[in-house]
């Protein structure tokens, strides 16, 4: 019952913002972006700010599993809400083994009791995937497996954003043979909304994005592989700036040739935009400085499920997906027993005509 | 699996697999028929018969004089949706990609038409091959000697020049999709291939020279 009070007790978005001395204007201002960050009408601003506002603070528990920490570089990069102004105004981040400066048992006994304040109310952030293979021994932490450190957190979480394309989709760590067994979180958590924020690592801003989406208005608008519309509605190639030189033609055959220098289309270098749903050319990178088509490389593809396994990255997208050429032989070999086989049972048809007609 | 992943891949492999499996099976089967035999004295040389052979490859392939004024239409929209095929198969840029990446090679020569270009070229091949369709179906002796195998290679060709423009113009749906649709439908392609009518890809040639060759022999002119 304490605990409850507790949690009502816990200030809104709006009374933090009015202690920390957020004027009005830089509010509106801040929710303007987002708004517009999400596609989202100028009049929704208002009912934006007003929900946001409202919101109680919430407890985020950030796990990282099979991961190598670039999603959580890239999210400390994030401009728009930067990540102190998300931490401290937003959201109360109670858990991060990289972030927190309690480690092992303590960090576990934060996590715990964080759990246990905010059940049923707390967000999960999941980065990196989670190895299944051998009741998935491979990632052990405090003599549990990452699989039932999920499992556990998960069950009292409102929602869970699996960031990064490993928490998403398995990302590398399933890239073939998956010799862990990696998967993604919506792959173990059925019973729970997951949010996939996909990329390797995701858009910084489309991270601290979704979260503030999700305070003001819940769980967002999600595609087919559970990625918020707002920030994956369209390919990379539909938004970029070479489209122009796509729909004339005319492409780049090499990363020094005259097409390179003219910043033509990069497909035939093996740009992934037509088949990659991301915010990249709308939103870019390190504050909308850039990103790596206009630093002349093509999309690798890196926010769609198994992009490691979708070729070379500098092969188009039409390219093949198999590399076996043997069986090629066998079946060339196979085709020319078949008909000699024909070849010889008409022969000896023919013969035996001619033989009857003599 | 996407389906996109999948077109590209097992299912692409599997079509490779049964063309190469199915052509070599028909032209060996054919080749090993070997050809009847001659009564008659032979009327020119092996040389000669192995010229003509030659000679009636090109000339088959050309209206006979005789009937210019009625198969003239016929060939030239055959002709015409012919020559866009293999103008888009072997000069228009993805394509030329897609083949350098299946066989394995690189062939920075191999020169390559602008997108646009192949564009319009995709489309009059389009049209060229509704006006053939149409007249296959109005004109009653073709519409006869038609059956399942032109009906069904037709639809094939269809569904790949439609998928592919779809999917260059941008049309409605998602890329991936219309891509997959556009590879599915070249890999049903070559998996009919050894078995319908577009065999002739590798049977027009031989065929002529040979009943080229035969006739020289036998001194009837082809």
């Amino acid at each position: 019952m304490s605990k409850l009070k507790q949690r009502k007790d816990r200030p809104t978005i709006g009374q933090v913002m009015d202690e920390a001395g957020v004027g009005r204007r830089q509010f509106m201002k801040y929710c303007a972006g987002m708004t517009a960050l999400m596609a989202m009408p100028p009049m929704a601003t208002t009912a934006f700010a007003k929900q946001l506002r409202a919101a109680r603070r919430p407890s985020v528990i950030y796990m990282p599993f099979q991961e190598c920490t670039g999603c959580l570089e890239s999210l400390t990069r994030s401009f728009a809400p930067s990540l102190e102004s998300l931490i401290f105004d937003t959201i109360s981040l109670d858990y991060n083994h990289t972030l927190q400066a309690a480690a092992g048992h303590a960090a576990e006994e934060a996590r715990l009791e964080a759990m246990e304040e905010n059940w049923g109310e707390y967000i999960l952030i999941v980065d990196g995937s989670i190895p299944t293979k051998l009741n998935g021994m491979y990632g052990v932490s405090e003599s549990h497996t990452f699989m039932e450190q999920l499992e556990q957190t998960a069950e009292g979480a409102a929602a869970i954003v699996a960031v990064g394309v490993c928490a998403a989709y398995g990302g590398v760590g399933a890239a073939y043979p998956n010799p862990t067994g990696a998967v993604g979180v919506a792959d173990l958590i059925k019973n729970k909304p997951v949010i996939n924020v996909p990329g390797c690592p995701p858009i910084p801003e489309v991270m601290t994005g979704t979260l503030v989406s999700f305070l003001a208005n819940g769980v967002p608008d999600l595609d087919a592989h559970l990625r918020p519309r707002a920030f994956f509605g369209n390919t990379i190639h539909d938004r970029c700036y070479r489209r122009r030189f796509y729909d004339r033609g005319l492409f780049a055959k090499s990363f020094d040739d005259e097409g390179a220098r003219n910043g033509w289309c990069l497909y035939e270098l093996g740009c992934r935009g037509p088949t990659t749903y991301n915010a990249c050319a709308t939103i870019k990178w390190n504050g909308g400085a850039g990103w790596p088509v206009e630093s002349g490389h093509g999309c690798i593809g890196c926010s769609e499920p198994g992009f490691w396994d979708q070729g070379g990255f500098y092969e188009p997208v039409t390219a093949k997906l198999f590399t076996e050429r043997g069986e090629s032989i066998a079946a060339a070999a196979a085709g020319v027993a078949v008909g000699a086989a024909a070849g010889l049972a008409s022969k000896a048809r023919k013969k035996k005509l001619a033989s009857e007609t003599e | 699996m996407s389906i996109l992943e999948f077109s590209r891949g097992p299912m692409l492999h599997f079509a490779l697999l049964v063309f190469v499996f199915g052509v070599l099976w028909r032209l060996v089967a054919v080749l090993m028929l070997g050809f009847r035999k001659r009564y008659s004295e032979e009327r020119n040389s092996n040389d000669k018969a192995l010229m003509v052979g030659g000679a009636t490859c090109g000339l088959r392939s050309w209206p006979h004089k005789e009937f210019i004024g009625r198969t003239a239409f016929g060939e030239a929209v055959g002709y015409g949706y012919h020559i866009g095929l293999f103008t888009i198969v072997l000069l228009g840029g993805p394509h030329v990609i897609f083949w350098q990446n299946l066989f394995g090679f690189s062939a920075p020569w191999w020169p390559t038409l602008p997108g646009g270009l192949i564009t319009v070229v995709s489309v009059l091949t389009v049209i060229l091959m509704l006006i053939a369709t149409i007249r296959r179906y109005m004109h009653r002796p073709l519409r006869q000697i038609s059956n399942f195998d032109d009906y069904f290679t037709l639809a094939i060709l269809y569904a790949i020049m439609i998928s592919g423009l779809w999917a260059v113009l941008g049309g409605p749906g998602r890329y991936e999709y219309i891509l997959a649709a556009h590879i599915i439908s070249f890999n049903l392609l070559l998996i009919w291939f050894p078995f319908g009518k577009l065999m002739h890809a590798f049977y027009i040639f031989p065929a002529r020279f040979v009943n080229g060759y035969l006739h020289a022999k036998k001194g009837a002119a082809t």
